[in-house]
């Protein structure tokens, strides 16, 4: 792995030292204060599943850069008429100088840069990784606490379909979080210890939340079930997070979610809006991370 | 007057007769006349010298997908064969997962015409059920007499017992074995790589290892019920070999192919989503590996198959979970387990041989082939063992290019192939 990607197709791949950089570099981005660092550069989005937040925060932080976008939807695109990603990726090719790729199949963004020679940026391939969510991610807890290193993390609800998960959990333990997975077994299989070291796996939510500095809550992604049951009701009196859960956490924890929230399932009203819910200042440092990878990845010499 | 062709100077490998010692070999009318010491045999039409070569009866591959008719554009049988021959097989037997299936006496006729421009033997394995439905047995009499030597419903695999019993029962009145691909498809549907911390982490669904081992199970049961003889294709899980082991001491009359990628490579081989290493069953865990590589040296395992599998570009470089299964490997078999079991497990290279040619003549009943004795069919393979070598795929004889030992280095070569006495292939 050479000090600075190509391109951004996980965490996996990445060193704590990248990941620290980005970090760092996002500090220095402000939305509000457009540079021209990316002037003439050509940015698509390809997006072939539906998303608001992740593409519109990619779509804001090219433009504050200077760069230019192009957004395209499947919905508006060749891949209806059965164009295959690779002659996407060759068409796009010749007229972008970055593609941000969202796709329901994981791995993608792999086959992308294997076959393309520009930054490929992974918004969320799969099940596999939302590596921008996770550096938001981190980003927002290291405005709150001083770093991961020994803090107690916990993610609970369905990581099995869960991209931010994976990446969340590739990335806490590599900067020496300590991070307790929940959630029933049909959403969380015990596989998922071995994303990283001292991953630690606890049905018991109530355990799981105990003495935490941070609480990750994720949705339920009905739309990947195919064919797993849940029992709503059962879900909820096990895995919610209410008030009551929350007074288990330490006094100073924060509340964090990717989005988007469904209340009533994963938390409470009473949880979502609480002051202890960072899940705004989520959205907020997203721009700034993405400016930070479009900056990492398409600056410098052209 | 015959054209007669010796073979002299090599070291004679043939298993079945248990020799391993340099002999030289009279040809005549595509058949072994005679296996004598070196120097004894004169006056040949043609003579070919053969020093520090391995003669080895020709291998038979027990799994290949020749894709004719219907999928030309993956393969033909000439291409196929093609490659047979460059990877040293004489015989191949041919999956009938055709479009159409060939379930019918007519495609099994047809595949065996000789305008399909074969280069080596073909021997049709037939549909188990027509259309490989799993519903209603295909005519087992009619498709032997066309030239099957075994039936298969080769990766629609045969779930319900009571067809399963039924088709072993009727093959064993025909002396033929029936080929079971053991998935419970139930299990395994969008499922492109092995279950596990590997498939977690790569955010893909995982076929679970009971999806082979409980069919290999309920098979191995059913065929000790029936006395009918299953051979359980491309063999994948230490569970599955297990099963199998104990079903042989059991009594039951149950042989196991392997194929050369499921013994060289693991489902790590997926960590980039390299298509080229998405095949079912998928590649499994390294204690699978492990399992399959002492299968084959403790005698579990009767066969190395290639499950060669073309497919277009077009249909592999594509996202993993929506990529056809499968690799194409007629052409480095024979290496890969030169140079896994060979030179890296110190199997003796007779070991090797008879994992490509007696056995699995034998499970097939290809009468005369397989073997080098007096009165056998001149199917020869002729080795270069210790040959040092790298696999282009750039060069390949198949069709399709879809194979992950491309760029590997590889010890053992063919040197040449020989089909009823007539020289096929020459490297």
């Amino acid at each position: 792995m050479p000090a600075k990607p190509r391109s951004l197709l996980g965490i996996e791949p990445l060193s704590s030292r990248q990941i620290l950089d980005f970090l760092a570099s996002a500090r220095k981005m402000n939305p509000a204060r457009p540079s021209n660092k990316l002037r003439g550069r050509r940015v698509a989005l390809l997006f072939y599943e539906n998303s608001t937040r992740t593409r519109v925060s990619f779509e804001i932080a090219a433009k504050a850069l200077g760069a230019s976008t192009v957004v395209i939807h499947t919905s508006s695109s060749s891949a209806e008429k059965g164009e295959s990603l690779k002659d996407t990726g060759l068409t796009l090719r010749s007229i972008v100088d970055a593609i941000v790729v969202r796709h329901p199949s994981s791995g993608s963004p792999n086959l992308l840069a294997r076959i393309l020679d520009i930054p490929i940026i992974n918004a969320g391939d799969g099940m596999h990784e939302h590596p921008s969510q996770a550096l938001l991610d981190a980003f927002t807890i290291l405005q709150h606490k001083k770093t991961l290193k020994g803090l107690k993390i916990v993610t609970v609800g369905d990581i099995f379909h869960s991209r931010v998960a994976r990446s969340d959990a590739i990335l806490f333990s590599r900067l020496g979080a300590q991070l307790t997975l929940c959630g029933p077994e049909i959403l969380l299989p015990d596989a998922a210890a071995q994303l990283g070291p001292g991953i630690r796996i606890e049905r018991d939510m109530d355990k799981a939340v105990a003495g935490a500095d941070v609480v990750m809550m994720l949705r339920v992604q009905q739309e990947r079930l195919s064919g797993m049951k849940i029992n709503v009701d059962e879900y909820v009196s096990q895995y919610q997070l209410t008030a009551a859960r929350m007074r288990l956490a330490k006094k100073n924890a924060i509340i964090m979610h990717p989005g988007p929230m469904i209340r009533g399932m994963e938390l409470t009203d009473e949880v979502a809006d609480s002051p202890q819910s960072v899940v705004l200042e989520q959205v907020l440092n997203g721009v700034k991370v993405r400016m930070a990878i479009l900056a990492a990845l398409l600056g410098g010499k052209r | 007057m015959s054209e007669t062709l010796l073979i002299r100077g090599g070291l004679l490998i043939d298993p079945a007769q248990r020799i391993e010692e340099p002999r030289d070999l009279l040809i005549r009318n595509g058949s072994i006349a005679e296996v004598a010491k070196p120097g004894t045999l004169k006056g040949a039409d043609k003579v070919i010298q053969v020093k520090n070569l391995v003669v080895a009866p020709g291998f038979v591959d027990l799994h290949a997908h020749l894709r004719e008719p219907g999928q030309s554009h993956k393969e033909t049988i000439a291409t196929g064969t093609a490659a047979a021959a460059a990877g040293g097989f004489t015989s191949v037997c041919a999956m009938p997962n055709t479009a159409p299936v060939n379930d019918s006496p007519a495609i099994t006729r047809w595949m065996r015409d000789p305008e399909r421009g074969a280069v080596v033997n073909v021997f049709p394995i037939a549909a188990a059920t027509v259309g490989s439905a799993g519903e209603k047995l295909s005519d087992y009499r009619e498709l032997v007499a066309e030239g099957a030597v075994a039936v298969s419903d080769d990766g629609r695999p045969i779930l319900d017992d009571n067809i399963m019993r039924d088709a072993l029962s009727a093959a064993a009145r025909l002396g033929i074995p029936v080929i079971q691909h053991a998935e419970d498809t139930r299990l395994t549907k969008g499922s492109p790589m092995n279950l596990g911390a590997t498939s977690f982490r790569l955010g893909l669904r995982g076929q679970p290892r009971e999806a082979e081992w409980k069919i290999v199970e309920r098979d191995v049961r059913l065929a000790h019920e029936t006395k009918a003889a299953l051979h359980v294709a491309h063999i994948s899980t230490l569970e599955g070999l297990d099963l199998v082991r104990m079903g042989r001491k059991a009594g039951a009359r149950v042989t196991a192919e392997v194929c050369p990628h499921h013994f060289l490579f693991t489902e790590e081989n997926c960590t980039d989503y390299d298509t080229r290493y998405k095949m079912n069953p998928p590649l499994r865990t390294a204690a699978d590996r492990e399992a399959m590589l002492q299968g084959l040296l403790d005698g579990t395992v009767d066969a190395i198959a290639t499950d060669h599998a073309p497919h277009a570009l077009y249909e592999k470089e594509v996202e993993f979970d929506r990529a056809m299964y499968g690799i194409t490997g007629l052409e480095v078999a024979f290496a890969a387990a030169v140079t896994e079991l060979h030179r890296r497990r110190k199997a003796p290279l007779s070991r090797v041989i008879e994992l490509l040619t007696t056995n699995p003549a034998r499970i097939v009943n290809l009468e005369g082939r397989g073997t080098l004795a007096k009165g056998s069919i001149a199917d020869i393979t002729l080795i270069d063992p210790k040959a040092r070598w790298k696999y282009d795929v750039r060069k390949t004889r198949s069709k399709s290019r879809n194979c992950p030992y491309d760029g590997m280095e590889f010890h053992g070569k063919v040197v040449a192939t020989i089909v009823g006495g007539r020289v096929v292939y020459e490297g």
